[in-house]
């Protein structure tokens, strides 16, 4: 029977005007309620978390947690900047993460089409060697790296985060950058060595130009990954001046002492709005490149 | 042209730097943390042999079995109700909204884009009870219950990090889900439903089974994330109250670097791995069954 409704509903709604309005509202209400909820769950929380941003220490405290802030001023983004040094974090964040993924794309990329499009033997061996690094947890490889790089005496700079990103970077970009160049046809870089252009002109001004699109695709997905990354900038951030936003942010609660509720929720908001505009910006190339199918069995 | 694509040199000019860089900083370090399993000690204090000994250890440490415990029961749950929010969400994306489902599946998405910090740092917020009372406690005193501590025992906190990390990753699994179900030709759909298929009986006899592939290495994809869970844990409840949702990543973390035993956070994480690696190959063999039993 509810086949038959669904049927009917979406044959009145091709037509236009629906004759049965009020009980085709009515049938579709169970599905709006839900629409509705989901939208609410999704988004009051990043309401009352942009709110939160103006209030005063006293507005979280003793007054009830819908109020609106009792001022609208940016005291608490000033003070998440100068005392909360937010500034110093997220500078840390970008030295650290966009020469290591510009880096491991760069040389990722060249890996995968090394891997699918070139001839020669242990192939399958090296991505296999590759694919391995997607499933080892990043507690198996902490506490060498830290050796070294305590005996290095990087200890103390960005370095031992900037090469860390750059390597567990690699599996992920040289496994999907594979199966995208496997999608191209075999002629086209076949036909391009036939025409006289050098191997790297092939990789170059061939390949990465057809896989762009991809290319970017993995490039955000792998970005979140590291930025978001809390284990290994934990690990080899020793002192507060070398911090990244992931781990600067949770100096804003301490685990003893009262809490600026304020400051936190502007230091929250700039981190997760930050992030928001950055995936709006680029939102649709990202749902488009997982929906074309890097994990389906 | 075999010249060309089998050129040697410029094979180990393209994939050289990247293997280097990957053999050095991830496979060198995963034999040499295998090592340290035999061992005790820090960088700072030197290393001494000591054999089997971290292993006998880890076996008496009740605290390292309610980590496995905890990590486990963590990685179940977590993972269920990824799968069973994402491909909820996906049917009525597919079923429901059809076309118009663009706006409400980005929206649900986004949240796994976030740092996982600044989300934990807000549900921490949203759940709080002292001093400031959080949305969560003022709404249940709205309707008459009294305000929970919700850090503040082991069953509630556990429960407050599965609903954040529900909250941050259904819209993930949704469009992944998703992804494996617009694939399903409509004609099937069509001619089941002319069949008479009832909606219910056309998803567990149709879709189910047509999306079963997806759905498996989705499960994988989830299993292996929320086995190696650390930042949720660790921004939102610190492992805490006591040691009661430490799950072994962060167990491992505190051996390693609070008391600085190299060798026993090794052996902790060689025991993460060896279960990420059971786990995964345990259900791509049921897969295979099921596969052929189809």
């Amino acid at each position: 029977m509810s086949e038959m409704t669904y049927q009917r509903a979406h044959v009145t709604s091709a037509a236009g005007a629906p004759p049965d309005g009020a009980g085709r509202f009515l049938r579709r209400l169970p599905i709006r309620l839900l629409l509705a909820v989901l939208v609410a769950i999704e988004a009051l929380p990043m309401l009352w978390l942009l709110l939160g941003s103006f209030k005063t220490q006293d507005d979280f405290l003793n007054r009830p947690f819908y109020a609106l802030p009792s001022r609208f001023d940016l005291d608490n983004y000033v003070s998440a900047f100068t005392t909360g040094d937010l500034g110093q974090y997220i500078r840390n964040s970008v030295i650290a993460v966009f020469p290591a993924l510009f880096v491991a794309l760069l040389i990722g990329v060249a890996a995968a089409f090394a891997l699918e499009v070139m001839v020669f033997k242990g192939r399958g061996f090296i991505l296999i060697a590759f694919l391995a690094g997607i499933m080892v947890p990043g507690q198996m490889i902490l506490l060498p790296l830290f050796t070294v790089y305590f005996k290095a005496h990087l200890t103390g700079t960005l370095w031992p985060l900037l090469i860390t990103y750059t390597a567990i970077s690699l599996p992920l970009i040289v496994f999907m950058m594979t199966t995208y160049f496997r999608a191209v046809p075999r002629e086209l870089f076949e036909a391009a060595t036939i025409d006289g252009a050098g191997i790297f002109r092939t990789f170059w001004s061939v390949g990465v130009p057809i896989v762009r699109n991809a290319i970017i695709t993995v490039g955000m997905v792998q970005f979140f990954f590291i930025w978001n990354d809390l284990l290994i900038a934990i690990t080899f951030t020793n002192s507060q001046s070398l911090q990244t936003i992931q781990v600067g942010l949770l100096n804003f609660t301490g685990p003893y002492g009262s809490i600026q509720y304020g400051p936190l929720f502007a230091a929250i908001c700039v981190s997760v709005f930050g992030t928001l505009l950055i995936y709006l910006f680029l939102n649709q190339r990202i749902m488009r490149g997982l929906a074309a199918g890097s994990i389906k069995g | 042209m075999n010249a060309v694509l089998g050129n040697k040199k410029a094979i180990a000019l393209l994939l050289g730097p990247a293997l280097l860089v990957y053999t050095l900083v991830m496979l060198v370090p995963i034999f040499w943390s295998f090592g340290y399993t035999f061992q005790s000690g820090s960088p700072l204090a030197g290393f001494h042999w000591v054999g089997l000994t971290n292993f006998r250890t880890f076996f008496d440490d009740p605290t390292a079995w309610a980590a496995v415990r905890f990590t486990i029961k963590y990685a179940v749950v977590l993972t269920a109700g990824q799968i069973l929010a994402g491909y909820g969400l996906a049917l009525l994306y597919v079923f429901f909204l059809r076309r118009a489902s663009g706006l409400i599946r980005t929206l649900v998405f986004f949240p796994i884009i976030l740092p996982t910090v600044a989300v934990a740092l807000l549900f921490q917020q949203i759940f709080a009870s002292v001093p400031m009372e959080g949305p969560v406690n003022t709404i249940l005193q709205g309707v008459g219950i009294d305000p929970i501590d919700w850090f503040g025992h082991p069953a509630t906190a556990f429960w407050v990090i599965i609903v954040m990390d529900i909250w941050r990753s259904m819209g993930f699994y949704a469009v992944l889900l998703y992804a494996g179900l617009v694939d399903i030709p409509e004609e099937i759909i069509e001619s089941a439903r002319l069949d008479g298929a009832a909606r219910w009986s056309l998803v567990r006899s149709i879709v189910i089974p047509l999306s079963f592939p997806v759905l498996i290495s989705t499960v994988i994809f989830s299993i292996n994330g929320t086995l190696k869970v650390f930042d949720s844990v660790l921004a939102l409840t610190g492992g805490g109250p006591g040691t009661t949702t430490s799950p072994l990543t962060l167990y491992m973390f505190q051996t390693s670097f609070s008391y600085g035993d190299y060798g026993y956070g090794s052996t902790i994480a060689l025991v993460l791995t060896i279960l990420c690696l059971v786990v995964t190959v345990a259900i791509l063999r049921t897969n295979r069954r099921e596969g052929r039993g189809a």
